[in-house]
């Protein structure tokens, strides 16, 4: 089933009636979601990415725009009957009923032709369980479980009436790393075999990246950038997205473009044909420094951090947004700890130009 | 654990309340045990110096008297009647409160007025509402002039007007005032406590059921009930608790006659039959009082028993 979102928007009131303090949330959404495919809807805190998914489950009415499933249009139509299974974030599981009962509980609301018999709804809360692998948890009660089981349980939960559309909401938030890690696997799997249109909410980049068809980057209610993980990644349209994605973070530096020569400080670091000359913002990935003794931009350092099959050099620049730039480079490359400054040059790809003033992308010419 | 030099400071400050515990509450309770065993024990016999037998004679005499089968029968009654009606009536009512935002204050307040309201005047205000005022004779029988306001609705709807509570009432119209004022007087503290409890439900579990088409009363008896459950056993248990001390409100609406005039005593409770026997009997009034408290321990573990199954923490 196909997600249509329509100029999706959706203001908040002020709760002082006398000052006018309304929040968008939502501004002006439109993005088709593909049939069939996991999307992470990622953006920090107060981005409008669950005010977005919980208006396409239908617990909250937008103030603008359409949703429609498919061709149906959806907008008003209430929740329960949109056919949209939700995870919260906390699982909302009910605490006094078994594993059993909870996934039963949305069967055992069906009514008139959807109506089911007892041995069909046992059947499918089977099925829903096996698919999640918790069958044999299904006699405990949820607090008698982890929160990964407790997990599996509301997966199980909003997959058992077969919804047309999964929303999950920072499904993985509450989990410890190590199960994060599995989990963000599981509902990967899971998304496949069932083929399920899911739609997940997250603020973790890494988590969205990892897993998704295609991530949409939010900020402040505004779409930022859609597209597969790696193209976004690859090409962020603004600062706020390249700042966003990747772990550890871009560094960012203040630049200048002069004459097709990027400077960072008073060094020409890299050719970039086609730019006008003026003020920009430069980041660098940290795969995109190389370390070269005849390189153009040099660092102080600081420390090197070992991580087995990379390494990580911490250093510092005069021009530095951040306090320290960090470079990821092959453990292959000897590195002379006690030196006091470190040569690199720079992977064109790797580097991105942004206008001060807009934050948006400047893009140049790789020779 | 407190320093052994610093523990006489605890005790100190302990102190207050241990010696008022010990003279109000500790001591009366060992005095009414001992009271039940003397045998034909009263105050007045007792300061004249007499002696009295060790023995169980106050038990058989509380248990042999034959209006303490109607006051056993009448709290009993009582009871089985107010509790599961006003713990009902304050669940519906909490659960509406709960889920409207205007006037939500200001009908809670409304709600809490009986609860600060003294019992005894209350009585009578609905004695005056169930009254019937002014009999008179009239053609070879009696006819009432005016009626309190509930048999007036009563008739402005084209009904009979019902002997309520006056001479010659009927005992069932006499429990059935009982039961209203009861369950109305028992309301206030059961919404405070139900309410208290329904604001705590994480909204998401409602969220949920939304999600999943959950009819209304599915929600309110497979979510609800449930979660409030601890709340519910604590209404309940502590509306048993209250329903066999059943006193005040007879004594506001029938007076301490405890019943209607030419039938006094008929609507007497077990803590009534106490009150009766103090100041000549008192070893019956000690016994007596004792056999209440344990129909209330075996009451309330039977309570505890059922909620231990369905009462989820």
């Amino acid at each position: 089933m196909k997600v249509v979102l329509q100029n999706l928007t959706k203001v908040f009131p002020s709760r002082n009636k006398k000052v006018n303090e309304e929040v968008v949330a939502v501004n002006d959404f439109t993005f088709t979601i593909p049939d069939g495919k996991l999307i992470g809807l990622l953006g920090p805190s107060g981005c409008g990415k669950s005010t977005t998914l919980y208006m396409i489950s239908g617990l909250q009415k937008p103030t603008g725009g359409q949703i429609f499933f498919g061709d149906d249009d959806v907008t008003d139509l209430p929740t329960e009957n949109r056919g949209v299974g939700l995870v919260f974030q906390n699982y909302a599981l009910y605490p006094h009923m078994t594993v059993k009962q909870n996934i039963l509980f949305p069967l055992q609301n069906l009514k008139g032709a959807d109506k089911m018999s007892k041995d069909e709804m046992l059947e499918r809360a089977y099925y829903a369980a096996r698919l999640v692998q918790i069958e044999d948890l299904m006699d405990r009660k949820p607090g008698e479980m982890s929160g990964g089981q407790q997990q599996r349980v509301a997966i199980a939960r909003a997959l058992v009436k077969m919804p047309r559309v999964l929303l999950l909401d920072e499904p993985l938030s509450n989990l410890d790393a190590r199960l994060r890690l599995q989990t963000r696997e599981e509902i990967r799997r899971i998304q496949r075999e069932t083929g399920i249109t899911t739609i997940f909410v997250t603020h973790d980049q890494e988590e969205a990246m990892s897993i998704s068809d295609m991530i949409v980057v939010m900020k402040l209610g505004v779409v930022q950038q859609i597209g597969a993980p790696q193209e976004v990644y690859d090409n962020p349209l603004n600062l706020f997205v390249a700042k966003f994605l990747g772990t550890p973070p871009i560094n960012v530096f203040d630049g200048k473009v002069a004459g097709g020569k990027l400077y960072i400080g008073e060094e020409a670091v890299l050719d970039v044909a086609g730019v006008e000359d003026q003020e920009v913002f430069v980041g660098i990935r940290p795969e995109g420094f190389v370390l070269d003794d005849n390189g153009p931009m040099s660092c102080k350092l600081s420390s090197v951090e070992v991580m087995g099959r990379d390494v990580s050099i911490v250093s510092e620049n005069a021009a530095s947004a951040n306090p320290v730039v960090r470079s990821i480079i092959n453990a292959d490359n000897k590195i002379d700890y006690s030196r006091e400054n470190v040569q690199f040059s720079l992977k064109p790809h790797k580097v991105f130009l942004f206008n001060k003033e807009t934050e948006e992308r400047i893009y140049f010419e790789v020779k | 654990m407190v320093d052994s030099k610093q523990q006489w400071k605890a005790w100190l400050y302990l102190s207050p309340a241990i010696v008022l515990l010990l003279v109000f509450t500790v001591w009366p309770i060992i005095n009414t045990v001992r009271i039940s065993l003397l045998e034909g024990y009263n105050s007045m016999g007792a300061s004249g110096g007499d002696v009295f037998n060790f023995g169980f004679q106050n038990f058989v005499d509380v248990v042999q008297y034959q209006r303490f089968l109607t006051c056993l029968q009448n709290t009993v009654l009582l009871c089985v009647l107010t509790v599961p009606l006003s713990t009902i009536l304050a669940l519906l009512i909490a659960v509406a409160l709960n889920s409207i935002r205007p006037l939500q204050r200001t009908l809670q307040t409304i709600f809490f007025l009986p609860y600060v309201t003294n019992s005894i005047a209350i009585g009578m205000v609905f004695a005056a509402m169930f009254n019937i005022i002014g009999l008179r004779p009239a053609a070879g029988t009696m006819m009432a002039d005016t009626w309190g306001i509930i048999n007036n609705v009563i008739t402005f709807f084209g009904g009979q007007p019902v002997n309520w509570i006056n001479q010659g009432s009927d005992y069932w119209a006499n429990m059935a005032v009982m039961v209203i004022y009861i369950v109305w007087n028992a309301l206030p503290f059961k919404i405070l406590i139900l309410l208290g409890g329904l604001q705590s439900i994480n909204k998401q579990y409602y969220d949920a059921a939304r999600v999943d088409g959950t009819p209304r009363r599915r929600v309110l008896t497979k979510i609800t009930v449930p979660l409030l459950s601890p709340m519910l056993a604590y209404v309940v248990i502590t509306g048993f608790m209250g329903g066999f001390k059943e006193y005040s409100s007879i004594v506001g609406i029938f007076g301490e006659k405890m019943g209607p005039a030419g039938a006094h005593g008929s609507l007497n409770t077990m803590v009534g039959y106490i009150y009766d026997n103090i100041g000549n009997q008192e070893g019956r009034a000690s016994a007596a009082a004792l056999i209440l408290f344990g129909i209330i321990l075996v009451v309330t573990m039977i309570n505890l028993q059922v909620s231990k199954k369905r009462v989820h923490y």
